[in-house]
């Protein structure tokens, strides 16, 4: 009994040194953005002020960065999801052996250092948009920030969406080609209403890789700057304040969206549950009837 | 010449894939098949078609291709690309054992190869030492509840970047930091400890920043571990550690392999945690790579040396696979 | 309007491995069809051949005279029950009743109408904005059907489509299904290895066993003139008794058996010196002694009090026993456990057939 108390209170400590490995820093972070001080120290706590966010919100570059951050991000999903979707359902149909080659290409992106992905994709582009005569449209570094974020960002995609895509039953196909419909009306009605769970998550995760990747964009944003860049520019010569309270920001609005998850979650956990007592009770109902009137 | 070769390759590569499929539907005969066209209506097919080409022929394999061509060319100047001093050449390879400017042997470089590769490698073995409680805690023992709550709690932290992460670090660490404050206040050091001179700083950053990477594999991989069977080796009188050694981690191999390859392989290829938390005379890798683009603006070079690492990096994962008997598909699920 | 469906020497195979081989039958417009057969037979593949989701690997599949080599499925005038349902999960009942119906291009009020009317035919009226998962078990079987019926079919095809029910459910769903087939008036092609329901829905019945048509023929014929000895075992009750015909003459056949030679009619005008296997339904034998070659003795080995029956299981020659079964009037007269009793039968009730396998236990 009592080493079963030891063995509880040693587990929640781990898990609370665990968490506080995982928290402590940002809260430290945290308490910065609101202290006086030009150098962000939480200790000593000298006056409370919101003049970091005002600070923030005047950086020019910083500005700059995010509305690139946000069009990048955009484009990663515009590419990446149907891209995921598409490799997806072309991986769902090919034969075996096929299957392993084209795995390992689909996928060696995750696996490859950012670095390299930057690098392979600055070198291949300027090349290639020099000898097509595209340079000008293409030798862009917001382009070339999509392109090389969406080789892996893709391949997530192509992770999340197979996940769902192998609990498809292939009766659902079949039974709505069987009622007359051709096979792009399958796709349309059956397969990406079922999938579209998946590719909600795909395109939130495909927006969150793109918007704090750095070592891709670092090298593929070319002169331009995104967020993550101009952040890192920034701790390179010094350290403010003003990084402490945009981390506040993205904390905030992180915490905001998983609690919205929770409650969506919530929801739809109460639904599905109204949903199986109503057919239980239908259930009940029918045997009551068959029994009576077995005609 | 050889950027010919390197438009060719794909369609080889194609040419094998069509051959490959077309010998498995010639031999694994199957009246159910349905040709790919057929399945999803001609215009979809070839939308389906155009956007995974697009995608593996010029976002990943052109690419890779590329960079490996480039590595094999001489430094030149925009106009002299393609002209007669563009000659294939190993001179950017040789670079790396051996200095260009006095022959003598490259050490710095060659010194932070192997620290980039072995510090990358303890890094994972700490984190699998520092994940693996909580994700066979998670994945057995909690409730519900409790293990939504903790995916939360881990998720959330992620969503703040990179170098955020990477500067609240800095901010803990600097030696007007917090610890450094703690230390000298409870009166256990006299002066600041120089954490990020010493590479404290370095270790802790890379191991913060792939916590997660690691809990998830594992959580997933022991999950799905019938609790029946650690139940039976209680029974049998087996210690605690024997459980985790003879049942859960066998069980769980592919997740191990696949958290710890991905530890690796992000560690040693990342780039903000030994530029802000490294010290100031520490030399990674990635950094060196990243020097010759932005400042040497050597890109063979910088291409030479980022295909060696890939190449390291991955022939290591491969050994330890093997040396694990862990199949590569497995691992990436 | 009904079709009627010929299977002209359909063979497939996936692989090695054939599944159905050279099923010829005709199938009449209207009638109500089923194939009966023990698991992994090949029905559902047939049925998957005639709704055109399998190419067969030789023979045809015709629909009203129409050959559908190259047909895809959606182009033919089948509808299929899966054998799970398959019902669409995200859409509402309405929507799923009417979605044949939809892809044809049919506009929404219309829809809306059709949807009504079909569920009412289902007895499920104005549960259209439901959702599947709100549905019992036997609800959801009605909507699969209703959804199939509103593309107005000229042949419906059902894959075990009772399976999933509560055994209450399923014999009060047969009567419905029949009930269904008669107001609509198409043909039904119907699979199940359940030979209570084949027995008491259909027309016809064609008996599959490992690829292989058995027999076609009514639920009667198939009981009390099995055409193999596979058919003989698998439907229904049977005592088998292998061995060689001794005599053969107008009146039937000796099989000299373990027990003797027994004899049995002999539709198939087997001659003597071929092995054969004489079959004696449980409810055929009783107990004491009759003629000579219809005479078996054996020691008993458990007597079963069933209520309005009883078994009597006899030490057979082979690992199975010999059943004999006993009406409520004659139950007094049991024997006891571990005599040595004598159990005879009608020589008409006997039944000689070549010699075949048999359907396993
Ligand atoms: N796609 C396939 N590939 C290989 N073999 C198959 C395939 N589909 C079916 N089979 C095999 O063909 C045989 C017949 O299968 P089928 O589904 O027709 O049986 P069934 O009579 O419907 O059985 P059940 O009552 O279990 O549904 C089985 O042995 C099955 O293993
Ligand atoms: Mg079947």
């Amino acid at each position: 009994m009592s080493s079963q108390t030891i063995i509880k209170m040693m587990i929640g400590f781990y898990i609370c040194l665990f968490f506080g490995y995982l928290f402590g820093p940002l809260v430290v972070m945290s308490i910065t953005a609101f202290n006086t001080p030009s150098y962000p120290a939480a200790y000593p706590f000298e006056g409370f002020t919101l003049g970091w966010f005002v600070k923030l919100w005047n950086h020019r570059a910083m500005m700059e960065g995010l509305v690139n951050s946000i069009i990048i991000g955009i484009g990663v999903i515009c590419v990446s999801v149907p891209v995921g979707l598409a490799a997806s359902i072309v991986m769902n149909q090919i034969y075996h052996r096929a299957r392993s080659l084209y795995y390992l290409v689909t996928v060696s992106p995750v696996l490859t250092p950012g670095v390299i992905i930057g690098i392979s994709t600055v070198i291949f582009w300027r090349d290639f948009s020099e000898m097509t005569g595209t340079r000008p449209i293409l030798y862009k570094g917001i382009v070339l920030a999509i392109f090389g974020q969406s080789s892996f960002i893709a391949a997530y995609c192509l992770l999340i969406i197979m996940a769902r895509l192998q609990r498809f039953d292939r009766a659902q196909e079949e039974a709505a080609l069987d009622l007359g419909a051709s096979y792009p009306q399958v796709f349309w009605h059956i397969l990406l209403p079922f999938l579209r769970p998946a590719l909600i998550s795909a395109s939130v995760i495909a927006f969150l890789s793109s918007f704090e990747n750095y070592n891709t964009t670092t090298f593929a944003i070319l002169a331009d700057k995104t967020l993550v860049t101009v952040l890192a520019g920034e701790v390179r010569q010094g350290t403010t304040p003003a990084l402490s309270a945009l981390a506040v920001i993205i904390i905030g609005i992180s915490l905001a969206g998983a609690i919205a998850y929770e409650v969506m979650k919530r929801h739809e956990e109460r639904q599905s549950a109204k949903n199986a007592m109503q057919a239980k009770i239908a259930e009940q109902a029918d045997l009551a009837h068959a029994v009576v009137a077995p005609a | 010449m050889s950027r010919l070769l390197v438009y060719l390759i794909p369609f080889l590569v194609i040419a094998i894939f069509m051959a490959m499929a077309r010998y498995e539907r010639r031999f694994a005969h199957d009246p159910t098949h349905r040709g790919f066209f057929e399945r999803n209506g001609t215009v979809l097919g070839i939308v389906f078609i155009a956007l995974v080409a697009f995608w593996t022929l010029f976002l990943v394999v052109l690419p890779y291709l590329y960079m490996v061509q480039e590595s094999f060319h001489p430094k030149l100047v925009a106009a002299d690309r393609g002209g007669p001093k563009d000659l294939l050449t190993l001179e950017q390879y040789r670079s790396f054992f051996i200095q260009p400017s006095d022959g003598s042997v490259n050490g710095t470089h060659i010194w932070a190869f192997g620290f980039s590769l072995v510090v990358s490698a303890a890094v994972t073995s700490l984190n699998f030492a520092i994940c693996y409680p909580l994700a066979y805690y998670m994945a057995q023992a909690g409730s519900v509840q409790k293990v939504r709550l903790l995916m939360l709690g881990l998720i959330v932290p992620y969503w703040v970047n990179e170098i955020l992460r990477a500067f609240s670090l800095r901010l803990m660490l600097a030696s007007k930091g917090l610890i450094n404050q703690i230390l000298m206040g409870l009166g256990i050091t006299d002066g600041p400890v120089d954490f990020l001179g010493n590479n404290v700083g370095l270790y802790v950053g890379l191991s913060y920043a792939y916590l997660l990477v690691m809990v998830f594999p594992l959580y997933n991989a022991v999950e799905s571990l019938d609790k029946n069977q650690i139940e039976a080796a209680r029974d049998l009188g087996a210690p605690w550690w024997r459980i985790h050694k003879d049942v859960v981690m066998p069980y769980a191999k592919p997740g191990i392999a696949s958290g710890c390859t991905m530890v690796f392989m992000l560690s040693a290829g990342s780039l903000a945690a030994p530029q802000f938390l490294g010290g100031p005379k520490t030399l990674w890798f990635t950094s060196i790579v990243y020097d010759f683009f932005f400042q040497a603006f050597n890109w063979p070079r910088g291409a030479a040396y980022a295909f060696l690492l890939l190449a390291a990096c991955i022939a290591l994962v491969m050994l330890m696979l093997r040396l694990f008997k862990v199949s590569l598909g497995e691992t990436i699920k | 309007m009904s079709a009627d469906v010929e299977l002209d020497r359909i063979t497939v195979r996936f692989g090695q491995f054939t599944a159905v081989s050279e099923a010829s039958l005709k199938i009449a417009g209207g009638e109500f069809f089923s194939f009966l057969g023990p698991s992994g037979c090949g029905k559902t593949t047939i049925l998957r051949t005639v709704s055109g989701f399998l190419d067969p690997s030789e023979g045809a599949v015709r629909i009203a005279g129409k050959d559908m080599t190259g047909i895809g499925a959606n182009k033919r005038p089948t509808a299929l029950i899966f054998q799970n349902l398959a019902l669409f999960p995200l859409m509402t009942v309405a929507e799923n009743i009417t979605y044949g119906l939809r892809v044809r291009g049919m506009n929404k009020t219309d829809r809306r109408r059709r949807a009504e009317d079909l569920l009412n035919l289902i007895a499920l009226p104005r549960q259209g904005d439901k959702l599947v998962s709100e549905l019992s078990g036997g609800q959801k079987q009605r909507v699969a059907i209703a959804r199939a019926l509103a593309v107005e079919p000229q042949v419906l095809l059902l894959d075990e489509p009772l399976s999933a029910l509560d055994l209450k459910l399923r014999q009060h769903m047969r009567n419905e299904l029949r009930a269904i087939q008669q107001r609509v008036g198409i043909t039904f092609i119907y699979i199940t290895h359940d030979q209570g329901e084949a027995l008491t829905m259909s027309d016809l019945i064609a008996v599959m066993n490992q690829g292989i048509i058995e027999q076609v023929a009514d639920g009667r014929t198939v009981y009390d003139a099995p055409g193999t000895a596979f058919v003989a075992s698998f439907v229904g009750e049977n005592n088998p008794f292998p061995g060689r015909i001794i005599k053969a003459d107008k009146a039937g056949a000796v099989v000299e058996t373990a027990f003797g030679p027994l004899r049995g009619r002999n539709p198939q005008n087997l001659k003597a010196g071929a092995p054969a296997i004489l079959f004696v339904r449980p409810e055929s034998l009783k107990l004491g002694k009759g003629e000579k070659d219809t005479t078996i003795t054996s020691s008993v080995l458990n007597v079963a009090f069933e209520g309005n029956a009883s078994h009597v299981f006899l030490k057979g020659a082979g690992k199975k026993d010999i059943t004999l079964t006993v009406g409520r009037l004659e139950s007094a007269k049991l024997p006891e456990q571990g005599i040595t009793a004598a159990v005879s039968y009608d020589a008409d009730l006997g039944l000689v057939l070549p010699e075949g396998k048999l359907a396993r236990e």
